[in-house]
């Protein structure tokens, strides 16, 4: 499998970016014909001519200088062809990453995060063979035999026949053994992909495998994963050692045919020995680049393998626009429109939200309740531009969302999500996430008024803290404080709350109403919430029930009417126990 | 270096296949050596135009060598490649087996990136330290002095001069490297753990990172990634470069010093002129074997962090060890805490400190109290995810500690606070509870969830995929469905913590009232900060900075108006309309 050109343009690998390698290994494959023939020229003066030592120094030290030369070139061929690897490889990195970024979360759920590493990672290192051999080398297998059998055919025109005739037999063999392993290095590389996908969800999932008593079951899978992912390697290497072997076996041949041709003719006197000699010396330099396009053909359809997923990313559409098209977001107070939005998850054929129509005015406080599964989660997505609608339109102050630059709608949006995510670091740096610029006080104030001071304060090292991947050494209760402090740290005027409380103790949560419905004023507030009173205070609640909006309005009035929230929160439902 | 050796020795299993890697690695190259000399020997002897019969023995060899270095070469990799990658494939499955035991307590330290980089691309690495370093080396050392013994053979000067252009090549080449790049390599697999590190955890919170405006940090730090392994392999690649650039040299420059000095030989007769062309190609083809050694040193710089590296997690004792001599499971399982104090580090006060109660078969008991009060660290011990550091945990009157992990573990099915899927079918995940389960048996857990009418509205029904970590199920619904989970695993004791926390008040109330009809003769252990279904609990433990402030039934604990009641009271409030 070749990476076709098109892929290689888009990831930024074409051949250009190894031309001076190129050139430099032209350049050296010119100096070592002349090393060749110098070399060719010192033994056959001693040999035939019985010249002194006197007699070919002049030979000699010119030996020594394409010597020199060649040294240098070869240096500058390698340095600039895994130089050039590596900054194909940062600036394809930051392209990937920077994909993913715009794709979202939606994109990465859809997606097993082990594979998206794997690729981002070992899949980018697998373009370097690519670029730093492979792809110098594709040129260089043919410029270099067809240096080298012009200098020999200066020499022999019969030899540079023999050359140029057993040539074109091994491409043409490497492309039939390589069709072969085509299917079989795409194997591999899902292999690993899965290797990796499935080791980064038994860790992150190993204490509830443990708890199940299935950890030394895993075992078993990890075993199984593991030997196919040998499986599948050693089968790619088998066909690539099947090629290195024809091609071996060619080149010998070819080496010892024109030996032995060479040694017939000197026999009967119709080539000279410094000729045969230059000829011989050559002959395996002439095999070499076709031998190492064969080597390096392995890792290059390693690297294509990888590549192709890394241009399947790419060429992921981002649905939303780019922050280079998209309109600036309204400055000052935000006032929604949701008209008639429908969502259906891709895959699924009941819409997760169908025809929603609300109104969010600017400064009210919008209650969202349904029962679970109902779309709430789906609803604050699609606002954030998470999910792109597949119906209706959102519009901002009356501009419609799907134009307004994504990055720029989100910095006017604080959220705290129903399953928030706590970053490798420090207490002050994950609740620093909502104000990167913010100081160590403004810090403490979001804390003391996310209810999250008391515990921080109670450990050795307050906000340096370190909470271990994913707020590990945290408490449920203690990690959602600290969403929350993130969340009021950041001043937006849109304000998305998906359960925030939900596993906070009715003492917390009183202390953070407070807080919550000060911080909130002024804001445009849309809150998912099964018990938490803002719902009662609300300006308006609004009813999902799988997908649809069934009902909205003030708590009293909802009430009044028997309908679907009466039922979610009528008598004797409001304190269930 | 005794990482290199404790790597090393991960192959004597496969001593003989080694061996013979490595044989094989000598005869190509002594094929490889054999058909070019032989060559040359060959066209120079034609050139003195003896009769065709005195040629065919080099005919005949050249003929062999050319056809034997194939095959050679091949079996040769082939040998030393799938002994290479059986090897990293038992590693793989050696490292979980060390790993297992070590979650979650004594590997939260580490990142999960991280560890995930250590068992996909560290145990790749040490590929190198046999295909790249360990081999080659060998193949090297016989061959270089193979020929060198075969120059003396010719002339002892040809074996002098001979020798300083081997030893450059093999030895002060690798060196070079050595001085120009020292270390460096050493860094690139914690930066490779740490790109991977920065990569899950950016995947993985990529909502949050985005909502709040956080890109350019996270393309700050990849950059920053990037820059150091950047500045580290552009250091390695010019060395390297560097290297093969003298390397190139130091064998041309061999073969020209061969027939410098082998020229007078010749004229004066002590070498036969036939021999020279014989003795430069030879030399010549020499020192190709001696090309892969220039990056030794780099790569054992790389190998040895990356053994290191795995060779930290697989010797860190986990915290929690089977008893040498452990009893069978009691019959009769009832859970019990006894006195039970316990503190995630010794310098930090205690997060449980004298807690005793206990669970039996039939009955319901739940456990309330403020957030980081110690209620979820209850189930840990339970689990023998961490022991206890004063009193015991005990099933059946036995002392968990004397139980195997695996006995503890299924006495207890739990609903963990913080739910963790498999990015797997809806039925796969199910099934890690009861591998055994049989299409009814899943519906039936499903159905007691309140979970049955998901299988209908998802495309596949029990078979569809749920994502990542589950993450394509609504977040009530990924509850439920660890909710249906536990009640599939056949275990006496069922624990719940907060498993409801992130429903609807009318899917609480039926979830909790079907779970708690089907587990009657279970015992339930009910972790919930929010008061609901407590008239059915037959005790109500209050906890408050992990001591048990109160205990007693729902009448009993409102009557009393304690801490309990100041709870309910809390809740009621909150849930009042002003
Ligand atoms: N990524 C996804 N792919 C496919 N289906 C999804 C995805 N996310 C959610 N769903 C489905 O869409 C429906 C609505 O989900 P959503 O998360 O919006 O519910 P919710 O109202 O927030 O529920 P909860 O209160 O349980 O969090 C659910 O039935 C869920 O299974
Ligand atoms: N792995 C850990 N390492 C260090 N400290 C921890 C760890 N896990 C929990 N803690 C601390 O122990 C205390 C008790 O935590 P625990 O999770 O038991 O609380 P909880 O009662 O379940 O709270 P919540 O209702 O918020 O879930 C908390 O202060 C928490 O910070
Ligand atoms: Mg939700
Ligand atoms: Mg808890």
């Amino acid at each position: 499998m070749e990476m076709t050109r098109n892929v290689a343009r888009q990831l930024g690998l074409g051949s250009r970016i190894v031309a001076p390698a190129v050139v430099f290994g032209v350049l050296n494959t010119a100096a070592l014909v002349a090393e060749m023939w110098l070399l060719s020229r010192v033994v056959a003066d001693v040999f035939v001519g019985h010249d002194h030592v006197a007699t070919v120094v002049p030979l000699l030290s010119l030996l020594a200088l394409t010597l020199v030369l060649r040294a240098a070139l070869v240096t500058a061929r390698d340095a600039s062809a895994g130089l050039a690897a590596i900054r194909a490889r940062g600036r394809l990195r930051r392209r990937v990453i920077d994909h993913l970024l715009a794709l979202g979360p939606a994109y990465a759920r859809g997606e097993r995060t082990g594979e998206l590493v794997a690729a981002t990672t070992e899949g980018i290192d697998r373009l370097d063979p690519y670029v730093s051999r492979y792809l110098p080398q594709t040129i260089l297998g043919l410029a270099i035999p067809l240096i080298i059998a012009v200098a020999v055919l200066t020499q022999d025109w019969v030899s540079a026949t023999l050359l140029l005739v057993t040539a074109p037999i091994i491409p043409l063999l490497m492309i039939l053994v390589g069709s072969y392993a085509e299917g079989h290095i795409q194997q591999q590389w899902e292999a690993l992909a899965r290797l990796s996908a499935h080791f980064l969800d038994a860790l992150q999932g190993l204490p509830t495998l443990k708890a199940f008593g299935r950890g030394k079951a895993e075992q078993a899978t990890i075993s199984r994963i593991s030997h196919d992912f040998r499986d599948r390697t050693m089968r790619v290497l088998r066909f690539a050692f099947l090629s290195g072997l024809v091609l071996e076996f060619i080149t010998a041949g070819a080496i010892a045919l024109i030996a032995v041709t060479l040694g017939v003719r000197l026999l009967s006197g119709s080539i000279s020995f410094e000729r045969a000699f230059f000829v011989l010396l050559l002959t395996p330099e002439y095999y070499r680049p076709l031998r190492e396009l064969g080597q390096h053909r392995h890792a290059a359809m390693e690297g294509a393998v990888s590549g192709n997923r890394l241009a399947e990313i790419l060429a992921t559409p981002v649905a939303s626009p780019q922050p280079d098209n998209g309109v600036p977001a309204p400055a000052g107070p935000i006032r929604l429109e949701l008209d008639a939005v429908s969502y259906t998850y891709p895959g699924r054929s009941r819409p997760a939200l169908a025809d929603v129509s609300l109104a969010l005015p600017v400064g009210t406080r919008t209650a969202l309740v349904g029962r679970s599964g109902s779309g709430k989660s789906t609803l604050l997505n699609v606002l954030m531009g998470f999910l792109t609608a597949t119906g209706g339109e959102i519009l901002v102050n009356g501009v419609p969302l799907s134009t307004i630059a994504p990055e720029e709608w989100r910095s006017r949006i604080s959220f705290v999500p129903q399953r928030p995510h706590l970053f490798h670091g420090s207490i002050a740096e994950n609740i620093a996430l909502g104000g990167p610029e913010a100081r160590l006080d403004e810090i403490e104030w979001a804390a003391e008024l996310a209810g999250a001071m008391d515990f921080i304060q109670s450990l050795p090292e307050r906000t340096t803290t370190l909470i271990g991947d994913g707020g590990a050494r945290l408490s449920g209760g203690e990690a959602q404080r600290l969403a929350i402090a993130r969340a009021f740290l950041k001043d937006a005027p849109l304000v998305l709350f998906d359960e925030p409380t939900s596993n906070l103790d009715p003492r917390s949560e009183t202390l953070i109403r407070g807080a919550l419905e000060r911080l909130t004023q002024g804001r445009t507030l849309l809150v998912v919430a099964h018990r938490l009173n803002t719902i009662y205070t609300a300006d308006n609640i609004v009813v999902l029930e799988e997908g649809r909006l069934v009902e909205q309005g003030r708590h009293a009035d909802l009430l009044g009417s028997g309908g679907a929230y009466s039922r979610l929160h009528g008598p004797g439902r409001l304190v269930p126990a | 270096m005794t990482t290199v050796v404790r790597v090393l020795s991960f192959l004597r299993p496969y001593r003989l296949r080694v061996l013979a890697a490595i044989a094989l690695g000598c005869a190509t190259v002594a094929a490889n050596i054999g058909l070019v000399a032989v060559a040359g020997y060959l066209i120079a002897a034609a050139a003195l135009k003896p009769a065709l019969l005195a040629l065919s023995v080099p005919i005949y060899l050249v003929r062999f060598f050319g056809v034997t270095r194939a095959f050679l070469r091949y079996g040769e990799r082939l040998v030393s490649h799938s002994v290479t990658f059986a090897l990293l494939a038992e590693m793989r499955i050696w490292f979980y087996s060390r790993l297992e035991p070590l979650a979650p307590a004594s590997l939260s330290m580490h990142r999960t990136g991280d560890v995930l980089a250590r068992m996909v691309k560290d145990i790749d690495e040490l590929e190198n330290v046999y295909l790249r370093v360990f081999s080659p080396l060998i193949v090297a050392l016989v061959t270089a002095s193979a020929v060198a013994v075969l120059l003396g053979v010719f002339n002892l000067w040809l074996m002098l001069v001979a020798i300083p252009f081997l030893l450059l090549a093999g030895l002060g080449v690798p060196l070079l490297g050595r001085a120009l790049a020292a270390r460096v390599g050493e860094d690139l697999p914690h930066i490779r753990g740490e790109l991977s590190a920065q990569a899950v955890d950016s995947i993985q919170g990529m909502q949050d990172l985005l909502i709040f405006g956080r890109e350019a940090s996270v393309r700050g730090r990849i950059a920053a990634l990037e820059r150091q392994s950047g500045s580290v392999e552009r250091r390695l690649t010019r060395v390297a470069a560097l290297q093969s650039g003298i390397g190139d040299f130091l064998a041309a420059g061999c073969a020209t010093a061969v027939v410098t000095v082998a020229i007078p030989l010749v004229t004066t007769g002590r070498i036969g002129g036939v021999y020279l062309a014989f003795l430069a190609v030879m030399t010549l083809a020499t020192f190709e074997v001696l090309q892969p050694l220039a990056t030794v040193f780099p790569l054992m710089d790389r190998t040895r962090t990356s053994g290191d590296r795995l060779f930290e997690i697989a010797d860190s004792q986990p915290n929690v060890r089977e008893a040498a001599q452990t009893i069978s499971a009691p019959l009769d399982i009832d859970l019990e805490f006894s006195h039970v104090s316990f503190a995630y580090n010794a310098d930090m006060p205690p997060v449980l400190d004298d807690v005793t109660f206990s669970v039996r078969r039939g009955m319901h008991v739940a456990v309330v109290g403020a957030s980081g009060s110690g209620k979820s660290t209850l189930l840990s011990l339970a689990l023998r995810f961490w022991d206890v550091d004063a009193g015991m945990v005990k099933f059946g009157g036995a002392d968990a500690r004397q139980l195997t992990l695996d006995a503890v573990r299924a006495q207890i099915s739990v609903v963990m606070q913080e739910v963790a899927l498999f990015t797997d079918t809806l039925r796969n995940n199910l099934r890690i509870a009861r591998p055994d389960a049989t299409e009814a048996d899943l519906l039936w857990a499903l159905d007691t969830a309140c979970l049955g009418d998901l299988v209908d509205r998802l495309p596949d029904g029990l078979d569809s995929w749920i994502g990542e970590q589950g993450l394509q199920l609504s977040g009530g619904e990924r509850q439920r469905l660890a909710i249906a989970r536990a009640l599939l695993k056949t275990a006496p004791i069922l624990a719940l913590d907060e498993a409801t926390a992130n429903l609807d008040p009318i899917t609480e109330a039926t979830v909790l009232s079907q779970l708690l009809a089907a587990a009657t003769d279970r015992a339930v252990l009910l972790i919930t900060h929010r008061l609901v279904a407590m008239e059915e609990m037959d005790e109500i433990l209050v906890l408050d900075r992990g001591r048990i402030v109160e205990r007693g039934t729902h009448a009993e604990l409102v009557d009393s108006r304690g801490a309990y009641w100041r709870l309910q009271e809390a809740q009621n409030e909150l849930f009042a309309i002003t």
